[in-house]
């Protein structure tokens, strides 16, 4: 459906520097799938984003959609953002403040090459905006909406031409805690129900997790990996990764010799770990291991077995479904999350347990 | 950005629009300046002699002694008058934003009202006022204290510089008042935290932090004053004072004319107007590190003056009695009389309306202010839609020449109104297209004129539109001129009406351009109360000025009613 290939996206900022936005990104996604481009601030997903729309010009590389080719480096074409067909989302949504709701979401019937005649238009744009649950407030000043109904808005007017292709650049992050959650499910029921494709850009990855089909990570322009949100999460491809999805513990070490096919013994600050990772790896390797707090088991009685290391009780952070605790163990301070039934008190001691086969290793 | 918006096969009207305004731009701003400097080193031509290259309106400017007097005179009117409107409109400013003087919400609506009195009726006003011979002030207070010689001479430099510094100061005060305002209080209350005296923190924070505005201010009023011509015209020419702008005039209005000596004098006065500008220009470009504007709302520490408030509160009653209540009324009271006396009950007696009739039934009345009418709204227009466009440019895109656009298209802010006229008649005398002696010369003018304001009313909105507005937009699939139409436009409404409105009020009262430019056919108001000033009709000119006054200040009441009305939805 879209083919993103080789893309290399470059402008130049505020003081003429040239800012490499996107470097050699390509991805696909498939016909009615939602796909994510998470990354931290200034990673380049908007960038791409942009570039999908026609709103940054890219210095090489391919887009197309449908086969039909929107940008090509090789053969000069570059189709203008208003005759490719796709809807966006703005992260400010970009309501326009002098027209009222059902302006605001008619506006693409009227201006778009395809004429309309007004039934037409008052048929689709009442749909989509009952789709968004707007219809009520049709003939609302735009700028009486909430923060939440300006997001649906610019939702319904972003699907109101029915477009190949679905652009959102982080249409939640603008949404309180609360808000934010529930219109992450409205967002997924309407891409589902819909079946559009959709290219979502966000830095929050619990948006992307919950979300996505599948996930691209970026970093500082590159695509660092591309799987579904499960994969990304339990098989990070490397440090930055795991670091940026979810939290992690890194530990650094070196592989002490083979224990099995699949498994290994990491000489870590904490002492010895047994790891199981599928990588080829030698005695004398230099690695970083990554647990996950919610993979870090404590125990307030010692129990036989193996990676099980006393440790002390430094801070705990209670959350409400969950508390963090701050473990010291030799030199090394673990964050571990645990159910609110744990109650050690600070100072306390208490054992560390790590399954090898939730240990993620790395060549550091 | 949307700029690329064109595809590369199908023709795109952007392209008209776009194109069309930089060009249109580049010709009204570039051409008046490259003419006078061209004219600046040509001799007169004479049906006989044709022109050639040469230096000598130069060495005629600038060999003599009597140059030298003429800058000299033109700098001490010019400082003169601008620290007097400073010190005025910043007392006023300071007493209005920082301290408790009562009604002064009342007393900033008032400030505005100058606006709608034109220059060349406030200084007829207080020539009414002061003059030695027929001043009301002079022969009253002559009458009252049996003084021999009248008090005051406004036909001098001191006269000068009250009539010019007393006309600017309002802008004085708005220009303080933003300052004022603008400033964080919490950046004193920490200097205070600190263990500093209420002086210290005047002197070593506030000052310090108003400095940039204060020199700004200053400046700007200081070419504002060398660039004025009624006040020199009127005051200083009878008595024999002259600064370059009044020199000007009388350069091109000897027999015969001296254009090239007129426009020697022109490039001087350009010369420094454009340092003045380009100074305020670095120092407001600096702006960002003096930086005192934070978004929070916060109104500033205002001091309690206690009893002194009531003394504030007259200083603004007298400011504005002598801004605008003294010379309305000055000219209301001429307006009914046969002939021009003191106010006495025998005057009282006489009173006639016979001006108001010459008034009416002037020969052009009709033809002239429909002159006025359509120059000012035309001009006003054009100015806001190609300023749009051309800030748009500047704005939104990344073009790599933007900056000089913008920088052509303020151009004419440097050009004094006298020396403007004169570069767009030198420059439609040598290249013949019909216009001149037309009114079209005239609607020009004005254009080039007033187009930075309009870059301006029009800036300042522009940056308030995020680009994602426009960008969605394109995403709708609206092509540049759609979304330019329904977005871009409606959403610079409230810049676009206030400086309509502003661009409007200044070409209706524009008098120094359309002097050099204007025929018998193309008549203006303003140049028919010079004309009627010229002629000794002073009786006449007030009836003409009192109409003239009220219906700028009705047109500005309607013009804001309207735009409060169609301006943007809140």
């Amino acid at each position: 459906m879209l083919n993103v290939e080789g893309l290399f996206t470059e402008y130049p900022n505020d003081r003429g520097e040239i800012v490499r936005a996107a470097q050699d990104v390509t991805f696909t996604v498939e016909e009615g799938r939602l796909f994510t481009l998470l990354g931290p601030s200034g990673c380049g997903k908007t960038t791409t984003l942009r570039s999908i729309a026609g709103l940054e010009r890219p210095r090489a590389g391919e887009i197309s959609v449908n086969g039909r080719v929107v940008f090509s480096s090789g053969t000069g074409v570059f189709v203008a953002p208003n005759r490719r067909g796709f809807g966006m989302v703005f992260q400010s949504y970009a309501i326009w403040p002098h027209m009222t709701v059902f302006e605001n979401a008619a506006f693409p019937l009227e201006v778009g090459d395809k004429k309309y005649s007004r039934k037409q238009v008052l048929d689709n744009v009442m749909r989509v905006l009952t789709a968004v649950q707007l219809d009520e407030l049709a003939e609302r000043e735009a700028t009486k909406l909430s923060g939440g109904q300006q997001q649906r808005l610019a939702l319904a007017r972003a699907l109101v031409m029915e477009p190949a292709l679905l652009l959102l650049d982080e249409p939640l992050s603008n949404l309180d805690a609360k808000l934010r959650e529930r219109m992450r499910f409205e967002l997924k029921r309407l891409q589902r129900e819909l079946k559009i494709t959709t290219v979502y850009v966000t830095h929050d990855q619990t948006e992307a997790l919950a979300l996505s089909h599948e996930i691209g990570v970026m970093n500082q322009g590159r695509i660092q990996q591309i799987g579904r949100p499960r994969d990304i999460y339990e098989h990070p491809a490397n440090q930055f990764v795991a670091d940026f999805v979810g939290n992690t513990n890194f530990l650094d070490g070196t592989i002490a010799c083979h224990d099995g096919s699949a498994a290994y013994v990491v000489r870590t600050e904490i002492g010895d770990m047994h790891v199981n990772s599928p990588r080829q790896m030698n005695a004398g390797d230099r690695i970083a291991v990554s647990i996950r707090p919610e993979d870090v088991e404590l125990m307030e009685t010692q129990a036989s077995g193996e990676n099980i290391w006393p440790g002390t009780v430094e801070q705990k952070v209670f959350l409400g479904e969950a508390i963090d605790f701050r473990v010291t163990v030799g030199t090394r301070s673990l964050l571990s999350r645990q159910h609110p039934t744990l109650r050690t008190p600070v100072g306390g001691t208490i054992f560390v347990r790590v399954n090898p086969e939730k240990c993620v290793v790395f060549s550091a | 950005m949307g700029s690329r918006a064109a595809t590369r096969t199908a023709f795109d009207w952007s392209w008209l629009v776009i194109g069309g305004c930089v060009v249109f731009t580049v010709y009204i701003a570039v051409i008046p300046l490259a003419f006078l400097l061209w004219q600046s080193f040509r001799t007169p031509q004479t049906a006989t002699v044709p022109a050639v290259w040469t230096l000598s309106n130069y060495v005629a400017a600038y060999g003599s002694s009597e140059t030298f007097r003429l800058f000299w005179t033109s700098i001490r009117f010019a400082s003169g008058a601008s620290l007097f409107a400073f010190l005025v409109g910043t007392a006023l400013a300071w007493m209005n934003e920082r301290t408790n003087t009562p009604f002064k919400t009342v007393f900033f609506a008032l400030s505005l009202i100058p606006l709608v009195i034109p220059s060349i009726l406030f200084t007829v006003a207080w020539i009414l006022l002061a003059s030695p011979q027929i001043g009301i002030v002079n022969q009253l207070l002559q009458g009252w204290f049996g003084l021999e010689q009248p008090p005051f001479d406004i036909y001098s430099m001191a006269g000068m510089i009250w009539v010019d510094g007393l006309h600017y100061s309002p802008m004085a005060f708005l220009l303080m008042s933003a300052a004022f305002r603008a400033m964080d209080p919490s950046l004193e209350e920490s200097a205070t935290m600190s263990g500093a005296s209420v002086w210290q923190v005047l002197w070593r924070v506030t000052l310090k932090l108003t400095w940039p505005a204060i020199f700004a201010t200053i400046l700007i009023l200081f070419v504002r004053s060398i660039e004025s011509f009624e006040v020199p015209a009127l005051l200083g020419l009878p008595v024999g004072i002259e600064v370059f702008t009044s020199s000007i005039y009388t350069a091109v209005h000897r027999y015969p004319s001296q254009v090239g000596l007129a426009s020697a004098y022109g490039v001087a006065l350009l010369a420094i107007t454009t340092v003045g500008v380009y100074a305020v220009s670095r120092l407001s470009g600096k702006g960002s590190k003096y930086a005192t504007m934070t978004g929070k709302g916060f109104r500033p520490r205002q001091i309690d003056l206690g009893s002194w408030r009531w003394l504030t509160a007259s200083a603004f009653i007298v400011y504005f009695a002598l801004i605008v209540v003294l010379p309305f009324l000055v000219l209301l009271w001429s307006s009914f009389q046969h002939f021009y006396t003191v106010p006495s009950r025998e005057a009282l007696r006489n009173l006639t309306l016979d001006p108001y009739r010459f008034v009416f039934s002037y020969p052009d009345l009709a033809s002239t202010v429909w002159n006025s009418l359509l120059l000012s709204f035309g001009a006003a227009t054009v100015v806001m839609l190609v300023t749009s466009v051309i800030c748009w440019i500047v704005v939104k895109t990344k073009l790599p020449a933007r900056w000089l656009l913008d920088n052509i298209a303020s151009l004419p802010l440097v050009f004094p109104g006298i020396v403007l006229g004169l570069s767009i008649m030198i420059f439609y005398l040598n290249v013949d297209i019909g216009i001149y002696g037309t009114i079209w010369i005239m609607f020009v003018a004005y254009i080039t004129r007033f187009m930075p304001y309009g870059l301006r009313y029009n800036t300042t909105s522009m940056l308030q539109i995020h680009q994602e507005l426009e960008e969605s937009a394109a995403m709708c699939g609206a092509s540049w001129t759609t979304t330019f139409r329904r977005i871009v436009l409606p959403l610079l409404k409230p810049g676009l009406v206030a400086g309509w409105i502003y661009v409007m009020i200044v070409s209706i009262r524009e008098l120094s351009t359309s002097i050099l430019l204007y025929s018998p056919d193309t008549r203006v108001v303003s140049i028919v109360i010079w004309e009627l000033w010229e002629n000794g009709q002073y009786v006449e000119l007030s009836a003409l000025g009192v109409l003239f006054i009220l219906s700028l200040f009705v047109l500005v009441l309607v013009a804001r009613w309207v735009g409060s009305r169609y301006g943007i939805r809140e």
